[in-house]
């Protein structure tokens, strides 16, 4: 009592002392569920933060096209066509380009936009042949999309336009080095033999099979696209704005914009049943926290009743009484709060030590976030003071007379 | 000679466990307690000792009749107006002491002005430091209060009634627990509050030695006072306290 906190405040902290044993379990069993939640919560961000980032590595967030083709079926009076053949979909130009690329780039959240020409070729090696995804890039800026240069294994990325970058699994099926001849054959029959400058990989075996790099003038003569361009692809800031901005890109002109939301449903839904999941189980560990405390708080009330009477027969006013109880609930979300992180900290640490790549790197990051810690020991003190509410009630309602005669 | 500290005016009592089955405890209590007045109540188990001391002590509404605290009538008090009341004008010392083990000896006289102010203060400390002393347990006042013996304990339940100088203590078989030479002890204590701050005392007790040794006697037998009489066949609440009163504990001791 030599500190001069409101009685609420002593009587809270000493009934607490007092029952040391009582109080450690509980504080221990919240420290648990905190630490759960924490750990829990770290790995699945960093999981899906590594997912993501791997999966958005060699895809650009939002993919611009021309609109599709659609037939139009003349209509003569009295005749109808019975069967309306859908129309095949051939690379086209976006309907000037550079402009919307520009426009593109102006809009808010975006941070690179970079126009592209792709198409499906082959890739030809003496008697061996692979059907590839030819993309003609603007180096400089579609680099800054996909981050081909940071990815190259051999050679090096840069792009004349008699230069070709291919993925590691294509060289290896083909047997090339960095600075051999490649030829390339399009669908229409036009054919180019470019130098291989580097070889990257961008770790997805699919990608690092298929796709082809050259600059955009070479993709352009090759699929007999002059001077246009078929796609426009785009980066964003945050991720997680890509269909906001692809719909407001979609308007503006009459374009298709996809994100890498709606090209990739399944990933997507399958991180947001993950986050659901977490969710979940965060709410169940928090309701079990909450139980202990309650059940421990309701018998220290049997437990204190003729001490709880005394001090209302003293003049103690209900709410000071109740005041009593919430506070030790709190109180106890508090520290379990505390001890919790700082056990998920030490989790973490261990997971970091132990769980790595077999090159020796760690697997992806995990760290608690500090902003987590805060509304973690926030949830915990406010979870703590609901708990106590039951018990601060029946504090409070206890009658002098009942409960000092015993 | 200054207004009641106590009056209570017809004041009955009953419980009603169903519609047919009411059952009057007490019947029609009419009783005045003045300043510096040290009383017994004495009368056989179930006689409505115990509700005629909650009913005083504020902690129970009477069924009738009116209860009046420190020139106070209780009926027109709320919930929160009893309870300040009780706090302010009433010390309680039970037979089981009731302190609060959390809490060291000091802490627990201190208890009542902190529940009044919120928070702890020097004068607090300093007043409850000297309750102590005046009760003979100043060595003690850091032990928590499990620590000590029942008649120490006691002697802080006792000090802790007077914390808040309340005109009224209401002491409910102070000594029934104890042994004859801690009971002493505890009695001693309470008359010499009573005689040097003229705090009124009314004490529940089954013990004759007890109830012999104080000012006035009231007798309650089956929900109705019987007998209410001075001690002392001189006895007269005016004229005890300063003189006669200091002179008799000074003989006893």
């Amino acid at each position: 009592m030599r500190m001069r906190l409101p009685l609420e405040w002593i009587a809270a902290l000493r009934f607490l002392g007092q029952g040391r044993v009582q109080t450690s379990f509980i504080i221990a069993g919240a420290a648990i569920g905190v630490a759960v939640i924490a750990f829990m919560s770290a790995l699945l961000a960093g999981i899906q933060a590594n997912t993501i980032r791997r999966s958005l590595l060699s895809q650009a967030h939002i993919v611009v096209r021309p609109a599709e083709e659609i037939a139009r079926p003349l209509r003569l009076a009295g005749t109808e066509e019975a069967t309306v053949q859908k129309r095949t979909q051939r690379v086209v130009s976006i309907d000037q380009w550079r402009k919307l690329r520009d426009e593109i780039r102006r809009m808010p959240g975006v941070s690179v936009a970079s126009a592209t020409v792709s198409g499906s070729a082959f890739a030809i090696r003496g008697e061996a042949s692979k059907s590839v995804l030819l993309t003609g890039i603007e180096p400089e800026e579609y680099m800054r999309v996909v981050p081909v240069a940071d990815k190259i294994t051999s050679g090096s990325a840069r792009l004349a336009s008699t230069d070709v970058l291919v993925g590691s699994e294509l060289a290896h099926d083909l047997g090339l080095r960095a600075g051999d001849k490649l030829r390339l054959v399009a669908p229409s029959g036009a054919t180019a033999v470019l130098s291989v400058t580097g070889i990257f990989d961008l770790g997805s075996r699919g990608v690092n099979e298929r796709n082809v790099y050259v600059a955009l003038r070479t993709a352009q003569d090759l699929l007999d696209l002059p001077g246009g361009a078929s796609r426009i692809e785009v980066t964003l800031d945050d991720i997680w704005e890509a269909e906001k901005v692809s719909r407001a890109i979609a308007a503006q002109a009459s374009l298709q914009a996809d994100s890498w939301i709606r090209t990739n449903e399944q990933f997507f839904l399958a991180l947001r049943a993950q986050t659901i999941a977490n969710y979940a189980i965060r709410f169940s560990v928090g309701v079990a926290v909450a139980l202990g405390i309650a059940s421990v708080l309701v018998v220290s009330v049997v437990q204190r009743s003729r001490e709880i009477g005394i001090l209302r027969a003293m003049g103690a006013s209900r709410r000071q009484v109740m005041g009593i109880f919430l506070i030790q609930g709190g109180l106890v979300g508090l520290a379990g709060s505390f001890l919790g992180t700082f056990a998920a900290s030490l989790l973490l640490a261990i997971w970091r030590s132990g769980i790595r790549n077999a090159d020796g790197t760690p697997l992806f990051p995990v760290t608690l976030d500090p902003t987590f810690m805060a509304w973690a020991a926030l949830a915990a003190t406010v979870v703590g003071t609901g708990a106590a509410i039951t018990a601060a009630r029946r504090a409070a309602n206890l009658d002098p007379v009942v409960a000092i005669r015993g | 000679m200054g207004e009641a500290v106590l009056r209570l005016e017809g004041v009955r009592k009953s419980y009603e466990a169903a519609e047919a089955l009411r059952t009057e405890v007490l019947h029609g209590i009419d009783l005045t307690l003045a300043p510096g007045e040290f009383a017994a109540l004495i009368g056989p188990s179930g006689s409505g000792k115990s509700t005629l001391l909650n009913l005083v002590g504020l902690l129970d509404r009477p069924s009738a009749g009116r209860v009046i605290v420190a020139g106070e009538d209780t009926a027109a008090l709320d919930e929160s107006g009893l309870t300040r009341l009780r706090g302010r004008s009433i010390g309680f010392v039970f037979q089981y002491h009731h302190l609060i083990s959390a809490f060291s000896a000091l802490e627990n006289v201190m208890m009542p002005a902190l529940i009044a102010r919120g928070r702890p203060d020097d004068e607090m400390r300093d007043n409850a430091a000297r309750l102590l002393e005046s009760v003979g347990l100043a060595r003690w006042s850091d032990q928590p209060v499990n620590r000590l013996s029942g008649g120490q304990q006691q002697r802080v339940a006792v000090a802790r009634a007077l914390a808040m100088r309340a005109p009224l203590v209401l002491a409910d078989e102070p000594t029934g627990n104890l042994d004859t030479k801690s009971a002493d002890g505890v009695f001693e204590v309470m008359r010499a509050v009573n005689i040097a701050n003229g705090t009124a005392f009314l004490v529940v007790t089954h013990d004759p030695r007890l109830a012999a040794r104080c000012d006035r006697v009231i007798e309650l037998v089956d929900g109705v006072i019987v007998a209410d009489a001075a001690r002392d066949p001189g006895f007269s609440p005016g004229a005890r306290r300063a003189g006669d009163g200091r002179e008799s504990a000074s003989t006893r001791s």
